[in-house]
């Protein structure tokens, strides 16, 4: 048998192929990763397995065993659910999430739950009510987020891979930052059922991983229509594993707006990095030209008006009532609502309440949300027309290597700025991947693709090019 | 709508009253709106309930089809258009009758528009979620002074339909007058147990007063959930008495929710226009917009049974009834079908007859009886019917034979020939014998009713009415009387 340091150099795909084919055992792995994620010094797990599952998975199942780390937004029955929230504080739900239970039926065990921005709202994972997560590349420096827990258990090698929710660029900024891979598929690829709500028009599964062909093996067991969830669509074809070794004939757009516009500020070592990716691509075989996006420039302020005007009514159901914190309002029901919501969030929680109360306000409601709807569309034809001439989109996945804890934290539009280039992609419902394209002064850089709908498949195969001709090595992280 | 309605009510010539109505209709699903969970009534509290309906985090609602078909067959009842396209909002306020904070109802975009109902006409139709039940515990049982309250899932989740009136009523009558059509209505068409007592037909009535003959409309109030056709009907009465009352003293009438007091007769204010809420309302996120296909709209369309106001109208037509009566049988469906079923078994021309006899049986079983279930088979109450028409029986005999028919079941003729009940004539049995008794038993009355005094005839018949036990023929008795105190003069 393997020794635990081989058994974590393998990659989760390499994990299945070597349990099925009975080279090592599926319990000795699922034991190797919860030590690690027991001893876990980044603070990237809120809840790790006690033992493995008995009897575990089929060595047979598609994913053998290989266990997964789960965002806490995801609902897991009888373990702690928090959504990284002090209201819902050892809140343990009475069902699981469609996506988790798929891949525990396709073989992938829960090794535990991972920390993050309370509710999915932040991108630092310095929101979470359960402390900041690490950045195993650098321990003063923050992950990303929301889901920062997924990305630096992945990169530290505490969990094969994991699962995490997109909503702005919580899968993508966090894997950018983190040196790992992430995806944010088409919206409706994943059923939502079970995933605590953030903005239900934008939210999305997606998977984060330590390369593009575990990727694509997760993703492949997690997309698929849910009774439960009625937006979400059966998705055409399988997602199949990446196996192009080149990119003859594809076409990148590279898109003015996100690339000049100074406010997104994007810094030089990230520049660099994406400059050399793009001449790496144009070696492979691509066509890189610049392409226009017109309105890109405004999915900042119309993601965030939209998001925190559903949050804000999704978050309605935390009052104290049912489940979760209760803080007495002296026998006063309104007094009870309040003191419990003014426990219970955190800050960046409230002001985005307040932001998506007062958008969808009478009176402002038309100025505001139905203004931002309107910018949303135009963001969707303006990829469809960029689509039409260019098989992807490339951008860098954040402008900014991990930056260290609490630099952002007093300005929040400074935090804000950080998903410029990875909200557009949710408000016109299409994928995206963030791939590790080197290192900028020692940290991760994240190089980010995207397509049309339901173009997982093929995007999956282009970022698997790219990532042969990188060569990325993320093994410092896991030491 | 004539141009000019009828003018108003409250003994007041001089306001006329702007009635519009809301409904909310809990449809007889077998799940709720937006999960699986059983609908129920009765049973112990928060048994169907699931992560959807308790509001749990991360769930979500699905749109039972059911409901969509049951709304769009009452949006066709009652003459609407069926939108292809319609949203779902959300409604967003706190309660602990409302789990999620938000209720998932229909807006700008509903499922139904347009329509009239008699002679109101319908402004929208749409589909929503009913709130849960709070229970307040403690000696009053209401909200003040209650100790604790708490909270029974059941309900929650419950299919409900909407239904929006214009501002067509006008009087306090004719608005339960409508409701009662409505119920009628919506009672035949299956989707709805439509009790008032229990909640699944709950009214809320928009009322205004304005000077006779103005076209502008005056401040309107919103009276909240009268749960009964009575209690609507006094609670818009004092109502209007008390807009009408500020009008004359030159007070202006504030727009505010209103809560009725059936006991008290009170009506105390809810909320003002200032507490309205802000629902803030926004398209359902997590629902596709509501698609009826022109499929399930020709379904539903041939699905659709006679309603009442059809029926009402053919049986005033085709068989001559009273428009009172039609309405009574063609407002309870149940009452209709046994009447028709009864028609089936007699003559056409026995049709006003046996309509006749219908309120007799339903004063017998109980009013909120269904006939069919009773001892009285249609085809022998169209026999008793058959016997008094033919005067074999009397009226009052018959109603006798009718009462033993309710308690034991069985065959009337032989009611009639067991208890003796058959009618007694001139020919035999001596009636013209009772006759003269009468008149000998009272010769005052015989010499008033001589001098041309027709009331004088009642106690003369009643005498022969006593003596036979109600077997005689009334109409026959009084030709007796005349004749005798004819042929003494």
């Amino acid at each position: 048998m393997a020794a635990v340091s081989e058994l974590i150099e393998l990659t989760a795909a390499q994990a299945v192929e070597r349990i099925r084919s009975r080279e090592i055992d599926q319990r000795a792995l699922f034991d190797a990763y919860r030590e690690r994620a027991a001893g876990d010094e980044l603070n990237a797990f809120t809840w790790v397995a006690e033992r493995a599952p008995a009897p575990g998975p089929d060595a047979d199942a598609p994913l053998a065993g290989v266990p997964v780390a789960v965002k806490d937004l995801f609902c897991t029955e009888g373990v702690p659910s928090q959504a990284g929230s002090r209201i819902l504080e050892g809140y343990r739900p009475p069902y699981t999430a469609t996506v988790v239970a798929r891949l525990s039926e396709a073989g992938a065990p829960l090794l535990g739950k991972t920390n993050q921005d309370e509710f999915a709202m932040g991108s630092s994972n310095e929101n979470s009510a359960f402390g900041p997560v690490r950045n195993p590349w650098d321990r003063s420096r923050v992950p990303g987020g929301s889901s920062g827990g997924s990305a630096a258990a992945v990169a530290a090698g505490l969990a094969p891979w994991a699962i995490g929710t997109d909503t702005g660029g919580s899968v993508r900024q966090p894997a950018a930052l983190c040196g790992v891979v992430g995806l944010k598929p088409t919206y409706g690829a994943c059923s939502r059922y079970g995933m605590i709500a953030f903005a239900s028009s934008l939210d999305q599964a997606g998977p984060l991983t330590r390369d593009v062909t575990d990727a694509a093996l997760l993703l492949r067991h997690m997309v698929g229509h849910d009774r439960r969830d009625c937006t979400s669509v059966q998705f055409p074809g399988e997602i199949e594993l990446p196996r192009s070794e080149h990119l003859r004939g594809i076409k990148l757009g590279v898109p003015e707006e996100l690339m000049d516009d100074a406010e997104a500020g994007i810094e030089q070592g990230v520049r660099t990095s994406f400059e050399g990716t793009l001449a790496l691509a144009e070696e492979l075989g691509a066509s890189v030209e610049r392409c226009r996006l017109p309105h890109a420039r405004h999915a900042l302020s119309a993601y965030y008006l939209i998001a925190p005007a559903e949050a804000s009514a999704n978050l309605a159901r935390f009052d104290g009532v049912r489940y979760g914190l209760r803080v007495d309002g002296d026998a006063e029901l309104v007094a009870m609502y309040s003191h419990t919501r003014a426990a219970g969030f955190g800050a960046e929680v409230k002001r985005r309440i307040m932001l998506g109360t007062y958008a969808l306000s009478s009176g402002y409601y038309d100025a505001y949300y139905v203004t931002a709807q309107k910018v949303r569309t135009k963001i969707a034809e303006d990829f469809r027309a960029a689509f039409e001439r260019f098989d992807f989109i490339a951008t860098p996945t954040s402008p900014w290597t991990a930056f260290e804890l609490g630099t952002k934290t007093a300005d929040p539009l400074a935090m804000y700025l950080n998903d410029f280039c990875t909200v557009p992609m949710p408000l016109a419902g299409i994928p995206a991947i963030s791939i590790p394209s080197g290192l900028s002064e020692g940290l991760p850089v994240g190089f980010q693709l995207t397509g049309p709908a339901f173009s997982e498949s093929r995007l999956l195969d282009a970022a698997y090019a790219l990532e042969r001709r990188i060569g990325f090595d993320g093994s410092a992280a896991r030491r | 709508m004539s141009e000019h309605p009828p003018a108003g009510v409250v003994d007041d010539v001089d306001y006329e009253a702007v009635i519009g109505l809301e409904i909310h209709v809990q449809l007889k699903t077998s799940t709720k709106m937006f999960c699986g969970c059983a609908l129920s009534f009765g049973d112990p509290p928060n048994v169907h309930t699931c992560p959807t309906c308790l509001g749990l985090p991360g769930a979500l609602p699905v749109v039972n089809e059911r409901a969509v078909r049951f709304a769009v067959l009452i949006g066709l009842a009652l003459g609407c258009e069926i939108a292809e396209r319609s949203l779902f909002h959300r409604k967003n306020y706190f309660y602990p009758d409302n789990p999620k904070g938000y209720q998932i109802s229909q807006y700008d975009v509903p499922l139904c528009r347009g329509g009239r109902l008699g002679e109101v006409r319908i402004h929208r139709v749409h589909l929503e979620e009913d709130a849960a039940k709070l229970v307040h515990l403690g000696q009053s049982g209401r909200i003040h002074g209650s100790d604790r309250s708490v909270v029974d899932f059941n309900r929650c989740g419950t299919p409900l339909v909407e239904i929006v009136t214009e501002p067509d009523l006008h009087s306090p009558e004719q608005a339960r007058e409508w409701l009662t059509l409505l119920r009628a209505t919506l009672r035949q068409l299956g989707v709805s147990d439509v009790n008032m007592d229990e909640g699944s037909l709950r009214a809320d009535a928009n009322v205004s007063v304005r000077p006779a003959g103005s076209s502008e409309l005056g401040t309107k109030t919103e009276l909240k959930n009268m749960n009964s056709f009575r209690f609507l009907e006094r609670g818009v009465r004092a109502e209007i008495a008390r807009q009408v009352g500020l009008l004359r003293a030159g007070e202006p009438v504030v727009q505010e929710t209103l809560h009725f007091d059936p006991s008290s007769g009170q009506l105390t204010a809810l909320r003002s226009k200032e507490e309205a809420h802000d629902y803030r309302y926004f398209p359902e996120p997590d629902l596709v917009p509501l698609v009826v296909e022109e499929e399930m709209r020709s379904a539903a369309r041939s699905e659709l049974p006679e309603l009442p106001a059809a029926r009402a109208e053919r049986f005033e037509r085709e068989l001559g009834l009273s428009a009172g009566r039609a309405h009574e049988l063609a407002f309870r469906g149940e009452l209709g079908d046994y009447f028709e079923r009864a028609l089936a078994a007699a003559q056409p021309a026995q049709a006003v007859e046996l309509a006749n006899w219908i309120p007799l049986l339903v004063e017998r079983i109980g009013s909120d009886a269904d006939p069919a279930d009773s001892n009285v088979t249609p085809e022998s109450l169209a026999e008793l019917a058959k016997l008094v028409g033919s005067g074999e029986v009397s009226r009052d005999a018959a109603r006798t034979v009718l009462t033993t028919l309710v308690a034991t079941g069985g065959d009337p003729r032989e009611i009639v020939t067991r208890e003796q009940l058959g009618a007694i004539t001139g020919e035999d049995d001596g009636l013209g014998e009772l006759v003269k008794r009468a008149i000998a038993d009272d010769p005052d009355a015989a010499e008033k009713l001589r001098a041309g005094n027709m009331k004088a005839i009642g106690p003369l018949v009643g005498y022969v009415m006593r003596a036979t036990g109600g077997r005689a023929d009334g109409g026959e008795v009084a030709r007796l009387i005349r004749e005798q105190v004819a042929q003494r003069g």
